[in-house]
């Protein structure tokens, strides 16, 4: 087995007595793609926030490519190969999504290297290729705003993209979104991963199933059980979790 | 140890004027996110206020009971604050919420109109004004039920405003005529003089504490402790607490976020008017008076914290009791050996002015510390 | 999309035609001390700029401009004080006599120099206002607490210069009208016509600087900032370096406009530093139209002239007047004059009167794909 990519040892998280993560221990080879369930409480979010330096966990330690992250800026988690996808859009409203594109894509990140490079030959190739892929080219110079839901979620997973992290957290990417749209989605992320490490949350199970991943299910921050989607659904832990809120849904 | 308590007092004196400065705008703006510029002014108000009820509580009929005018101007001044905030929070701030930088500069601008507004207008007048409203938002209130419900229910509220403002023209026309110096519009200072009873000092271990600032104190202590009960006992407190946690849910569990939002804002900015009463019994009243006080409640409330009122309350008197030590040179005569470099260091920040610098620093230091105040808020929903 | 964009081009095109033409012909049309007064809220128009970066790209509404304006002018004023000393007694300024101060300031001694006294009026003001902004943005302290804090160190800069005669002269400030450059009086009509053509050009070269700054990627972060600022820290960058960095131009653009200000007004006091000054900064540039550049250039001369005017008739009004705007500004006009303009301002008006159609769908949008759904 090769080193992880991202390893989460022991992680506990704790808000003035309520335990959002317990004991928490996850690990990710690189090229991976990963899905995260689990019921709401369950404390998905907060395990990307610990990923992604927004808060520091209680205990436990958090290793990606053998160097802990702990205390790390987030800006810096992210310089090093994380990038995240926040559960509602998180684009650029007032600029256009070209615009959005150049500043996920925009390398080196120091501010004065933002202000006197121009963007090279291949970074506005890749911009041209992110927009073709999310299908926007008709949108390239309309504010980020005004697109739709499904368009923005694109959108920002294309800026994700652009920032070519090694590890990429999606989380509910397809929220809110059409069937359709979901599927592609999962086409895209299914696409990524090999290329990059993704991981992604979401409680869409049809969603999940797409993906064709290893499951991991989070419960009362703790992983509850890793495997196969098939495996999941027989688990007797996973359905005693689920049962009454999202018992059909698991067993379909 | 005499040192000491005198210097103990002086700051709580001090902290206690900067508390009951605050606590109106550590409301406001811990319960609604809205940050009051015009708080100063709303003192302002309530400080002339106490000087207009001064003056009415001179005329021949009221003389005998001058000595407890001040306890009536701290209605009045309530009543003052509070129904200009109001009138404030229905037109303005409501379109506001949730952009607290633009609420900021339209506070500001405001803050400007009304001083301008007691330069260019007779007190009388603008008396007579406040009284109007005062009158037609409590009139509604004593008429029965079925009448606002009447299909000619306008025809009772032209009515009432009617009677409203011929009452406020007739109250101003009174005032202007038997006071002749509240008739005319003057940009000068006014001032309030303190009653027989509050001059002079109260002795005890040997140090004189001026009976001004005891009462200060006191209207201090009696305001943070009924704000408590309101917002902590009352029916009403709790709404204002749930609407502050959650707005959505609270509308969606009947509570009138539209009367607890003018509830909020009118209970803070009548704390800016009993402010003023204290302020007006500190010196003389201008238009400029709130202005000199509403940086340092600033920097209470950055101190505190948001939401806070515990916060609120240590900061004021923290800062309170550091402006006495340092702004007096107190730590000189406490320490008299101080070696010579740290004794001049002291001596060059010994002035009020000074103070308030070296104290600016200092809380900068500690906001290195402690970004977010004393008692800053916890949990995940913080920076969302 | 690409017509909405030539036009808007047309019309800063339009406007700058008519800001040259006017600076070309003021110092004919206008008597000297119009001329002079133009020259001022010329000057004001570079800390506008300035606020214009600060708080209409990156968000950060500070109301402490003022210090760093005071500086600049304290720096320009420090020097000429300097340079006409030597008739005086130790051949050092005046006013010192008055509190018996014998030896100059240690802090004064550079400004001998002018080549340091060039370079200290912008780089001592942006070098504080980076300190400060470090300190403030480090902490992640944003929104109104930024705003507090401007001002509460706004008033204790102000406390500080306002209470040092020995070392600044205190309340009365520096005067430099009596002061002479190049042997001639700078409150003089010909020192005067200099300074206005040289503020004329500053403006123009601020204008072009502020919009290299916004142009390419760095002012779309700084908008990134503004809108969602953990966003763009979770996309690599260190948004706590991008806002001092912009709020450190920001203060340097003040201390070029209050060195300007202070030669062409004839003094610099402590009174740069009051809070109501630092407010009227942010309005000249909400009236103008936050985040256009050239709003804010407009905004500064324009209010300040009207006040000019307006003080000048009627002085009670004025306060009124400006308190209105501040609040029509906020809650009408929220993208201010130039916003307006260049948007559907004129057509949505026109439409209210019944002269046009209402828009119905952003023009912009017309071309797109039927397939794909908008909004």
């Amino acid at each position: 087995m090769r080193n992880p990519l991202l390893e989460l040892r022991q992680i506990s998280m704790c808000f003035e007595g309520f335990l959002a993560l317990n004991d928490l221990n996850l690990s990710l080879q690189p090229g991976e793609l990963r899905a995260v369930i689990g019921p709401n409480g369950a404390g998905k979010t907060t395990f990307l926030d610990v990923i992604t330096g927004k808060i520091q966990p209680t205990s436990g330690e958090v290793i990606f490519k053998g160097k802990s992250l702990l205390g790390i800026k987030e800006h810096r988690i992210a310089r090093l190969g994380i990038g995240r996808k926040f559960q509602s859009p998180r684009i650029f409203q007032k600029l256009t999504v070209y615009e959005n594109l150049t500043i996920a894509v925009s390398k080196p990140k120091r501010p004065w290297a933002t202000l006197v490079n121009k963007l090279t030959e291949s970074q506005r190739n890749q911009i041209d290729h992110l927009i073709s892929i999310i299908n926007l080219q008709s949108c390239v110079n309309i504010e980020a705003g005004l697109l739709s839901h499904g368009q923005k979620q694109w959108l920002e997973i294309a800026m994700l993209v652009g920032q070519d992290p090694d590890l990429l957290l999606v989380d509910e990417p397809v929220a809110g979104l059409t069937d359709e749209e979901s599927e592609l989605t999962a086409d895209l992320l299914k696409s990524l991963s090999g290329d990059h490490t993704v991981l992604v949350i979401d409680h869409d199970m049809e969603f999940i199933r797409r993906l064709d991943s290893k499951v991991t299910v989070l419960h009362q921050g703790h992983v509850l059980c890793e495997g196969s989607m098939k495996d999941i659904q027989h688990n007797p832990k996973v359905i005693d979790v689920y049962l009454g809120q999202q018992d059909d849904e698991v067993e379909k | 140890m005499q040192l000491i308590l005198e210097s103990l007092f002086n700051g709580v004196a001090i902290g206690s004027v900067l508390l009951i400065a605050a606590l109106g705008l550590a409301i406001v703006f811990g319960l609604m996110g809205v940050i009051n510029l015009a708080h100063g002014e709303l003192m302002m108000l309530g400080a002339y206020s106490t000087y207009v009820t001064q003056l009415v509580f001179k005329t021949p009929l009221l003389q005998p009971f001058y000595n407890c005018y001040v306890i009536v101007s701290l209605i009045v001044a309530f009543l003052v604050a509070g129904i200009v905030g109001i009138l404030l929070e229905r037109s303005i701030i409501r379109r506001l919420y949730g952009n607290p930088l633009e609420t900021l500069l339209a506070t500001w601008g405001v803050s400007l109109i009304l001083q301008q507004f007691v330069r260019s207008v007779p007190l009388a007048y603008a008396s007579g004004f406040i009284i109007t409203i005062l009158i037609g938002l409590i009139l509604p209130l004593i008429i029965p039920k079925k009448v606002h419900h009447h299909s000619r229910a306008y025809v009772v509220k032209a009515g009432v405003w009617g009677i409203s403002v011929l009452f406020g023209l007739l109250s101003a026309n009174w005032l202007a005529t038997s006071i002749s110096r509240i008739g005319r519009a003057s940009a000068r200072n006014v001032d309030v003089t303190a009653p027989m009873w509050m001059r002079g000092g109260f002795d005890f271990l040997g140090i004189t504490f001026p009976v001004t600032r005891l009462v200060i104190i006191i209207i201090t202590i009696i305001s943070v402790f009924s704000v408590t009960w309101f917002l902590n006992q009352s029916v009403w407190g709790m709404r204002i607490r749930a609407v502050t946690q959650n707005r959505e849910m609270s509308e969606c569990l009947g509570i009138a976020t539209n009367k607890v939002d003018v509830l909020t804002f009118g209970i803070g900015s009548g704390l800016a008017g009993v402010a003023g009463v204290a302020v007006s019994l500190l010196g003389s009243v201008g238009p400029n008076v709130g202005g000199s006080y509403i940086v340092g409640c600033f920097m209470v409330v950055v101190l505190g914290g948001v939401g806070n009122l515990l916060g609120t309350i240590i900061a004021s008197f923290s800062i309170g009791i550091m402006t006495d030590l340092i702004g007096a040179g107190r730590l000189i005569s406490i320490w008299p050996d101080m070696p010579t470099p740290l004794a001049s260091t002291v001596d060059f920040f010994a002035t009020t002015s000074m103070a308030r610098v070296l104290i600016f620093a200092l809380i900068v230091v500690f906001l290195q510390f402690r970004p977010s105040g004393l008692f800053p808020q916890k949990g995940r929903m913080v920076e969302n | 999309m690409g017509n909405n964009f030539k036009n808007k081009r047309l019309f800063t095109l339009l406007i700058w035609i008519v800001i040259i033409a006017t600076i070309i012909a003021a110092p004919s049309l206008l008597p000297s001390f119009r001329l002079n007064l133009l020259g001022r809220y010329l000057s004001l128009a570079i800390v506008a700029l300035g606020v214009d970066l600060i708080w209409g790209f990156t968000g950060l509404l500070s109301l402490g401009q003022g210090i760093f304006f005071a500086l600049g002018g304290y720096c320009a004023a420090m020097f000429l004080q300097l340079n006409s000393a030597a008739g005086f007694p130790n051949g050092i300024p005046e006013f010192f006599g008055l509190y018996g101060v014998q030896n100059l300031p240690f802090f004064w001694e550079p400004f001998k120099s002018p080549i340091f006294t060039l370079l200290a009026i912008w780089l001592i003001p942006s070098l504080v206002a980076g300190i400060l902004g470090f300190l403030v943005f480090r902490n992640r302290i944003k929104g109104v607490y930024f705003s507090i804090l401007t001002q509460a160190a706004l008033l204790v800069f102000f406390n500080f210069f306002n209470g040092q005669q020995r070392l600044i002269n205190g309340t009365n400030g520096l005067k430099t009208d009596v002061t002479k450059l190049f042997g001639q009086m700078v409150g003089s009509d010909s020192m005067q016509s200099i300074f206005f053509w040289i503020t004329s050009l500053l403006v123009i070269l601020a204008w072009f600087f502020t919009r290299w700054v916004v142009s390419d990627r760095f002012g779309k972060i700084l908008i990134g900032i503004r809108d969602d600022e953990p966003r763009v820290r979770f996309t690599g960058y260190n948004t706590t370096l991008f806002k001092t960095i912009v709020f450190s131009i920001a203060g340097g653009l003040a201390g070029v406009s209050g060195a300007l200000y202070t030669v062409q007004s004839g003094i610099v006091s402590p009174q740069f530093m009051t809070v109501p000054f630092s407010i009227e900064m942010v309005i000249w540039v909400a009236v103008g139209g936050r985040g256009t550049l050239l709003g804010a250039i407009l905004g500064a001369v324009m209010i300040n002239y009207a006040k000019s005017l307006v003080s000048e008739v009627l002085p009670a009004s004025w306060m009124f007047i400006q308190g209105g705007l501040f609040i029509l500004v906020v809650t009408c006009l929220p993208e201010g004059i130039l916003g307006w303009l260049q948007g559907n301002g004129p057509r949505n008006l026109l439409a209210r009167l019944g002269l046009t159609r209402p828009i119905t769908t952003y023009p912009s949008l017309k071309e797109k794909d039927k397939d794909e759904v908008i909004l």
